[in-house]
């Protein structure tokens, strides 16, 4: 867990971050999000120490990070930044490899971490293991450059804006690989965007920040439900928050027993999809099967509607 | 094209390595702008000794010029050397604009004639095109990759020597190899303070008002810098083919 405790950044006589206190849970992923200088991205490089704090500390799993040397603490932090930031002089493999060779790991072990995390995101080791960076597509840059941070095993991934420079195409693929990466790797993230839809999308706890100071703290559908802040409203419920709201919810978690003749959807399909599937076809229900294909109950339209209110 | 282009080098470095062994095969050639039966080929020296020599000289001095012209550009590069950098630039760029003759004629009252007033003319002549490479180099280093290598916990020495040094190394390659050039064509001067070099060649023809003296000096020094300049920019694609900042 990391505890970030009155944390404060000041350039000069300008506050960019004031006094923000967080509690970030393991083995999950907490979204910061904010507009462009809301002091985001400088509360998430005062966890790592590339912007030393002006008050307050950072601990992690109860241990304050100020007690040891920057460089050493980074090395057990990973760091993803946006446009990827891959060393263009490097193979795939050799800049997968910074933090192991840094940290000393054996030869064997960095060849086969390196072919792991290939696999892990979908490129052919064998492949893609020599290519250089300028070979390589915009998504498959982005996915090394993720790969790089998860190199050396660290409990806590810091990402800036990952996915800022993909079109929406591979950024919504990107998302869902990021989903199945911190399942797989059990990995501690903590994300920031400017892109409230990503922040819902992947946040289980989502921080909103403005002028330095985070307004609410709290689940996505706890945002739009109960907005802390006048400006929390309006940047989360711009758009259609009651469809938001459902976008949030699985089938499978809504479903009740019972059959349907209505069309069949997954489990794992949102509300969202599953209201729009309905109205499409004009049906009044459908049934719910899991990933293998097992019916596990029915889902009314109007079921979806009440979960679409407000309170 | 590329073809081409490879078979014209070897082409030159073979007609360079065939004259200077055997210079006197080449005697029908230049025997045309010779008077009164002067002899058409350089004999009061070894043309191969004199080239190399020349050789030699300019590789000391660019040697010399790098590693001081490097050393300064990265010092000057650095958060802790920054204010000598206007300081650095006006003493280089005073060493390029100083006539390499007029750095002679200062050179030989303190350290005598020979080898050792060219080596200082050379090495001053050679520092700017070095000196201005490495700090741009050093400087184009993207932000985003020196947050990155910070961010991965690399130290300031370890990003300068596994990125910032790497990345800047084709344009630090490019400045020696302009100043190489532009040497070995400067180092005939030489000649004039008794360093053993192909000006003594072109001397002796200006002397004795032998225009094949003249023009062999001239062609041997021209052809050894269009293959010097080949060679390492060879060497450049080799160290460099992946060095591409995009």
């Amino acid at each position: 867990m990391i505890s970030i405790e009155n944390l404060s950044k000041q350039y000069g006589a300008t506050t960019v971050v004031d006094a923000v206190s967080l509690a970030i849970e393991r083995d999950s992923i907490t979204v910061i999000v904010g507009t462009s200088g809301s002091g985001k991205s400088t509360l998430l490089r005062m966890i790592n120490r590339l912007v030393e704090p002006t008050h307050g500390r950072v601990l992690i799993d109860g241990k304050d990070t100020a007690g040891e040397p920057a460089h050493l603490l980074r090395r057990r932090i990973g760091y993803a930044l946006q446009g990827h930031g891959l060393f263009p002089h490097r193979t795939v493999a050799e800049n997968i490899a910074t933090v192991p060779r840094l940290l000393g790991w054996s030869k064997q072990r960095i060849g086969a971490r390196v072919d792991e995390l290939l696999t892990a995101f979908q490129m052919e080791a064998g492949e893609f293991r020599q290519k250089f960076p300028h070979q390589l597509s915009g998504g498959q840059q982005q996915r090394v450059g993720v790969a790089r941070a998860l190199a050396a095993e660290p409990s806590v991934l810091l990402m800036d804006e990952p996915f800022g420079a993909l079109d929406p195409i591979i950024r919504a693929k990107a998302q869902e690989d990021l989903l199945a990466i911190q399942r797989r790797f059990g990995t501690t993230i903590v994300l920031v965007t400017h892109d409230m839809e990503e922040a819902f999308r992947l946040g289980k706890r989502v921080a909103v920040m403005s002028h330095g100071r985070v307004l609410q703290y709290d689940p996505p559908a706890m945002l739009l439900t109960r907005p802390a802040d006048p400006l929390v409203a309006r940047l989360t419920g711009i758009a259609h928050p009651a469809l938001r709201l459902l976008s949030l919810m699985t089938a499978g978690e809504a479903a009740v027993p019972g059959a349907s003749p209505g069309p069949t959807v997954a489990a794992a399909a949102s509300l969202r999809d599953v209201l729009s599937e309905l109205l499409w076809r004009g049906a009044d229900s459908a049934a719910v099967v899991d990933a293998d294909g097992r019916p596990c109950g029915c889902l009314t339209i109007e079921a979806i509607l009440a979960r679409g209110r407000a309170s | 094209m590329a073809r081409a282009a490879a078979l014209l080098r070897i082409a030159a470095a073979g007609l360079l390595a065939a004259f200077l062994l055997m210079p006197q095969r080449f005697a029908p050639l230049f025997a045309p702008l010779t008077q009164y039966g002067a002899p058409p080929i350089y004999d009061q020296g070894n043309l191969l000794d004199l080239a190399l020599a020349q050789l030699g000289t300019v590789c000391c001095a660019a040697f010399a010029s790098t590693i001081v012209a490097v050393g300064l550009g990265i010092l000057v590069t650095r958060k802790s050397g920054a204010e000598f950098l206007p300081l650095s630039r006006t003493l280089v760029s005073f060493g390029q604009t100083f006539p390499p003759v007029a750095v002679l004629a200062v050179a030989v009252p303190l350290v005598g004639f020979g080898e050792k007033p060219t080596l200082i003319a050379l090495f001053t002549y050679g520092l700017l095109p070095i000196f201005e490479n490495t700090i741009v180099g050093l400087q184009i280093c993207p932000p985003a990759l020196l947050e990155a290598a910070s961010g991965m916990g690399m130290s300031a020495r370890q990003r300068f020597l596994s990125v910032e040094l790497p990345l800047a190394m084709p344009l630090i390659l490019e400045g020696v190899r302009l100043s190489l050039v532009i040497n070995v064509g400067t180092a005939t001067i030489g000649s004039t303070v008794a360093a053993k070099g192909l000006g003594e060649v072109i001397i002796a023809g200006l002397l004795s008002n032998n225009d094949a003296f003249i023009l062999q000096g001239g062609l041997v020094t021209g052809l050894m810098a269009i293959l010097l300049y080949d060679a390492i920019s060879a060497v450049e694609r080799r160290i460099c083919r992946t060095a591409r900042v995009d």
